[in-house]
This record gives C-alpha cells, structure tokens and sequence, in this order.
C-alpha cells in the first residue's frame, strides 16, 4: 500500500463544493422551517375533534414514517408526473424533505404536548381563550421546551438526510461529492471532505439551535 | 537425446515453403471463398442487437443479418462462427474466418492488424429528445435542459461541448437517466444509440429521436490484411446495401432508428 493522499487534487473543483454547500444549507433551512410548521399543524390535528382532520394527519405520518425517503422521492420525481404533477429535481427534493420532517415532527410534538398537564387546559379555558390561542400562549411554548433536543436531532437527521436527494440530480454537497470522484477519481479525498463538511454542518446546527433556544423561550426558561 | 540440428533446419526450410507457396495459391481470398462456395464469418453471439441467440436457439441480429446479406449476394453458403469480443480478431488472422462482423470499431492499434471494411452500422453517443424539441446541433441547446449520466463518457463529451447556459442534469445510473426521460422530466438525454433502442423496443410510444451525435464510434468489418479484393467486394456491396436501403431496413429492424445519412 503506497496511496499518498492528494488533496490538493481537490482544488479545482472548490468552486463544485460550495455550490453544493450552499445547495444543501439552503435545502435546510427552508425544509426544515416549513417541516416544523407542518409538524405542528399535523401534531394539533392528531388531537382534532374531528375525525376526518384526525384520520388525515394520522394516514399520513404513517406513510410517510414507514416507508424510505428514497422511495418518497422517487415517488415524488418519478412517479407524479403520470398524474401530470410535475415538480423540478429540486423543489420535488424540497418536498420529500418537508414532508419527511412533517411527519416525524409530529409525533415528537405530539409527545410534548401529551405531557401537558391537564390542569393547564383547564386554567386556559377558565381564562377564557379560545382552543386556539390555549395552544399558542399555554400549550405549544412548554411543550417545545419538553421536547427541543429531540427536535434539534430530527433537523439534523433530516439536514444528512438531504443527502438522498442527489439522487434525482439536486446539485447538493453529496451531489458535488459524487461528481468531482467521478471526474478526479479521488475518491478518499472527496468523501472524506465531504464527510468533514457535513459534520461541521451538523455542529453548527445544534449551536444555531441552542442560540434560538435561548431567544425563544426566553420567558419560559427561568 | 541428440537433435540433428541440420536435419531440423531442412525440415524447417521444407515447411516454410509449404506454407509460402500455399499463401501464394491463397493469394486472392475472394476466389477461394467463391471456389469453396462458403462465407465463413464471425458474429456476436452476446451483444444484442448485434447478435444474440433467440429463443429458437439460432443466432440473430444486425451482425448476423449483414453476413446473410454479404453471402446472398456472394452466392455463396454462409457459415456463422461465434466469436468473443477478445478473439474476434485472431479468428481472422488465423483464417479461422473470412470476415469479422461482430460490432467492431475502429482504431489505430486494430488497423496495424487488420484491414476495415466502409462502416456497415452505426453506434454512436448522441443526444435524443421527444419530438417536440427542435435541437440538431450542441449549440441548439443554449438554455435547454439535458439529462445524462455522471461520470459516463458521454457526460463527459456533452460537459466538453455544451454551451454554458444548457443545464446538464447528471443522474447516478442509467436507469435514473431513462426514468428521467420517460417521466418526462427532461425531454432531452444524452446516451448511446443502443439505450435509446432498448427503450424503443420496450416503450415504443415514448421513444426519443435522434437530435444529434457527440461521439461516432460506428462499426465496420474485419478483413485479413492483404486481401485487398475481397476487401473491394465487400466495400463494393455495402456501398449498394446503403443505396438499396438494405441497411435501412436492418436498422429500422434492430435498432428501431434510421440508419445516420452521414454514415
């Protein structure tokens, strides 16, 4: 074994990196805003007095839940436009990772809201606010508390997850990853950068996170 | 045990010349195959739609139907003899055949050890696209979106070649490629004519046509060096094959697709 490690061969193809850098962060952020919220809305469905917003919110966490992202995303990008929907590689990622965070956000919202105590509901009630604003001001903000770190580690899962989506030609960072091996065959070097970035990625995430955290619940942490 | 050495040295003379005078009988190979009555060419036997074995258990293909043509218009018998794509060429130069047509390309390293014929069919890396898109040349696809797939060669001519407001879309395998096209994410893929023929024969309604061609690589066949007549000859009958539109209809036959103007 005589292999000496080249990663300036690497060099040209910084320019491929940061865009998939850029790709994957920006892929993130929107995916992970827009799946916390259709988490929450999802979590508060499951608990409707309706039966048909319960049933809905319910089929589709558990689709979503037992089944692998690839096939959503193939299912997405692959299979839709024979029903004449058709979405760009990246907004059909975008929606696999929305959907995926939706559904496994749900159910941890859920279990922070399962844990409320029922005596909160009820001095909610007495103060006369509606069902709405009991979970806005009284519910969500403890609930979210409860719950934050394991939230925090589904962003992230999702984050790597984002990943996958190189599959259907996204230009993201694994993307980038797999074409500069393609075109310089050094494979080490590119996923081992890659898996460097990725890790720094993760990191700072849960800093950006705990930052928030901070901002957010300002008044609930005493 | 003693060898003669000078014995052995006669012996060697009297052989040598045996076989020198028998090449010199031989001289003219076109004539020894009309003598014989019998064509002997090698095919593929492995490489559809070149040649592959049917379900009835005999050889068919383009390869295969080109030899039946040659030795039609020989009017001669044929016998196919199944090569490899690594020994198709020392069947040839061991006169084992009289030609090779078994999707052989060219280049110069083959050309120090045999003779090629005109080119008899086409294989080549092209783009190919729905009907609706209106793209002949590399230039045309300012601004369209093409799929391929990375890292392959074809990837690599169309990066080369494609104007830098075309989107290049490159997918993991083959197959994501395809799907991609066949799902109509893309209406434009760069590949091999043999993939877009593949598609053609499974899918017949969603096959793409044929827009233009990043790489020609097209087949010809394998003479013996010196057999310059019946070199001729078959040069002679493929140039009547394309006119009479012989090949035409072997392509159409096989590859789904046009046999190229230009080939």
């Amino acid at each position: 074994m005589s292999y000496s490690l080249d990663f300036a061969g690497l060099l040209p193809y910084l320019p491929e990196f940061i865009k998939g850098l850029k790709m994957t962060v920006t892929l993130t952020v929107i995916s992970t805003f827009l799946g916390l919220v259709l988490g929450t809305y999802c979590a508060i469905g499951r608990m409707a007095k309706s039966k048909l917003i319960q049933g809905i919110c319910a089929i589709y966490i558990e689709v979503v839940r037992n089944t692998p992202f690839i096939i959503q995303l193939f299912f997405i990008f692959f299979g839709l436009p024979i029903l004449g929907l058709k979405f760009t590689a990246w907004q059909a990622g975008l929606i696999a990772l929305v959907l995926n965070l939706g559904a496994y956000s749900a159910e941890i919202i859920r279990a922070g809201i399962d844990a409320t105590p029922k005596g909160q509901w009820e001095a909610g009630k007495t103060l006369g606010f509606s069902r709405w604003q009991v979970y806005h001001y009284i519910i969500l903000p403890p609930a979210y508390l409860r719950i934050y770190p394991a939230l925090v580690s589904q962003c992230i899962i999702v984050m790597l997850g984002s990943a996958v989506v190189s599959q259907i030609s996204v230009e993201e960072l694994t993307f980038a990853a797999n074409f500069v091996q393609s075109r310089s065959f050094l494979s080490f070097e590119s996923y081992m950068l890659t898996a460097l970035v990725y890790l720094l990625l993760a990191i700072s995430m849960r800093k950006v996170f705990m930052l928030l955290k901070r901002v957010l619940f300002k008044s609930s942490v005493a | 045990m003693k060898i003669n050495l000078k014995k052995a040295f006669g012996g060697l003379v009297v052989v040598c010349s045996s076989i020198f005078t028998a090449g010199v009988a031989q001289a003219n190979q076109l004539e020894s195959i009309m003598d014989a009555g019998v064509l002997k060419v090698a095919v593929p036997q492995d490489f559809p739609p070149f040649g592959s074995v049917g379900t009835d258990f005999k050889p068919q293909g383009y390869d295969i139907d080109m030899a039946k043509y040659l030795a039609k218009e020989l009017d001669v018998k044929l016998e196919l003899v199944p090569v490899t794509s690594a020994n198709r060429i020392p069947y040839l130069q061991t006169r084992k055949v009289d030609l090779v047509i078994s999707s052989l390309g060219k280049n110069p390293t083959r050309e120090k050890a045999i003779d090629f014929s005109d080119a008899y069919a086409p294989f080549f890396l092209g783009v190919f696209g729905s009907k609706s898109e209106s793209v002949d040349s590399v230039e045309a696809l300012s601004g369209k979106t093409v799929a391929v797939t990375r890292g392959s060669v074809e990837d690599l001519e169309l990066s080369k070649l494609a104007p830098t407001d075309s989107v290049i879309q490159r997918y993991e395998d083959n197959n994501a490629t395809l799907s991609a096209f066949l799902s109509s994410q893309v209406s434009l893929i760069a590949t091999g004519n043999l993939v877009v023929t593949e598609i053609a024969t499974r899918f017949p309604a969603k096959a793409p046509e044929t827009k233009f061609l990043l790489k020609n690589s097209p087949c010809y066949i394998g003479v013996m060096k010196g057999d310059t007549e019946l070199l001729a000859k078959v040069n002679s009958l493929i140039a009547k094959a394309k006119t009479a539109g012989v090949l035409e209809g072997l392509s159409q036959q096989w590859f789904k697709a046009p046999f190229p103007q230009d080939l």
